[in-house]
């Protein structure tokens, strides 16, 4: 047994204070540890404070040009894939993979002519995803909806349940793969709004930037919850269009001047 | 029953000898194919043990981390395999990994298991793109012009999408 100690705990007293002090920190300067936060956040992987969104003005889109359906295929390799040998033309244009394609429609009352580029609208609310027997079809937290081809059946139900035709199937063992766009035989694929490029800390797609160098700037990319982002701000001072809107899948990628 | 169990003996002590050979001869480092990257460097991102029996396990739990969340800066990548193991094919190119008696197919035919990676990843180094197909190694000879891809005057990509004049309407009046 020892005496009992005239002397306080001082040790007691030096964690309540640095205790207290760090409370008083919390309280005093919450931006510190909101950035903090994000850090964690950003080495954890993509986040739902982002959804990237796409906005098309058919006014810009030219009739004839395919720049960003070149740009497109180019950037994620579907243009390495080739015709399979004895396949008829027919066969060859009904399957090879398009992850975005070119729309002309006219008006025939007014004989108006509207172009514009139809792609993954990477909907909130996902058809494909929600038919999907394997959850190989899914919606990154940012918004991107994605297939994940380890383990895509190749079922094709999400294929018939896409209202925008998005999706495509491999129907061929692939000889030439890229890097940043594996694909194989027996996997449905779709446009993923580039996003090797932007895991890479790029805020431009394929298209966009294709888009732009024509000169056309029809394309606009951007993060649909930054309400400064430049999308968000065009979204916000001009009427837009979604696809179907009647499905109520909201839409990332919209439309103006449809 | 001596003489039963003598002869188990000598069958013991030989299959633990076989054993022990083949141990040896896998754990050699000749398993590495000479005239890669990795020839030159003196382990992989784990102890060469680990790598042998957990590889596998690495690039399963690394896949589903890159693809759902978005986390492409990790240790354990397959395309940091191929940059690694594949070997010059002294042309300027690279041998795929996946080629018989090459690094990946060399071990996994020799215990007989399947693999399915380069079905759809690549299996050469360098992204084999027409923007580094001139210039980078592993450059793919087959690549196809975009231009003849679009211009060919067969090719309906495009007019198979856009929609007929009949469809229009009908979309329209509806």
């Amino acid at each position: 047994m020892t005496e009992p100690s005239e002397q306080p705990n001082t040790k007691r007293r030096e964690f309540i204070g640095k205790s207290l002090l760090a409370a008083g920190a919390a309280l005093a300067a919450p931006q510190v540890l909101l950035i903090v936060a994000n850090v964690r956040a950003e080495t954890q992987g993509v986040s739902s404070e982002v959804r990237w969104g796409m906005l098309v003005d058919t006014n810009k889109c030219v009739d004839g040009c395919t720049s960003c359906v070149d740009a497109c295929h180019r950037e994620n390799g579907v243009d390495l894939l080739q015709r399979p040998t004895g396949q008829q033309d027919e066969m060859w244009n009904a399957q090879r993979p398009q992850w975005i394609r070119k729309v002309k429609l006219r008006d025939r009352q007014t004989g108006r002519v509207t172009n514009l580029p139809v792609m993954c609208q990477h909907c909130e609310f996902p058809p494909c995803a929600d038919v999907c027997p394997t959850g190989a079809s899914f919606k990154r937290a940012d918004g991107i909806v994605m297939v994940d081809r380890h383990t895509c059946i190749g079922c094709r139900y999400c294929m018939m349940a896409c209202p925008y035709k998005a999706r495509s199937f491999i129907h061929q063992n692939v000889e030439n793969k890229m890097v940043r766009a594996p694909r194989g035989k027996g996997c449905v694929e779709s446009c993923n709004l580039c996003v090797h490029r932007i895991d890479a800390g790029n805020a431009t797609t394929a298209c966009q930037e294709a888009c732009a160098k024509e000169g056309h700037h029809a394309i606009l990319f951007g993060d649909l919850k930054d309400p400064q982002s430049a999308i968000s701000l065009a979204l916000k001072a001009q009427g837009s269009y979604q696809i179907r809107a009647d499905l109520e899948l909201n839409t990332g990628v919209r439309y103006t001047n449809l | 029953m001596g003489t039963s169990a003598g002869i188990r003996g000598v069958f013991r002590i030989l299959w633990g000898g076989a054993l022990v050979v083949l141990s040896l001869s896998v754990q050699s480092g000749s398993a590495v194919t000479p005239g890669s990257k990795a020839a030159g460097l003196d382990a992989c991102v784990a102890p060469t043990p680990e790598m042998r029996r957990n590889h596998m396990d690495f690039l399963k739990h690394d896949r589903s981390l890159t693809v759902h969340q978005g986390i492409r800066d990790i240790k354990n990548s397959l395309a940091g395999c191929v940059d690694c193991h594949a070997a010059q094919d002294g042309g300027g190119g690279f041998k795929p990994v996946n080629d018989t008696d090459q690094f990946c197919s060399g071990c996994h035919a020799f215990m007989a298991v399947d693999l399915t990676c380069f079905q759809c990843h690549r299996n050469t180094p360098g992204e084999g793109d027409a923007t580094t197909a001139s210039t980078g190694p592993g450059s793919v000879e087959t690549i196809q012009p975009l231009e003849s891809l679009f211009e060919s005057p067969t090719d309906t990509l495009h007019s198979d999408t856009t929609l007929s004049q009949h469809q229009i309407d009908s979309r329209r009046e509806d």
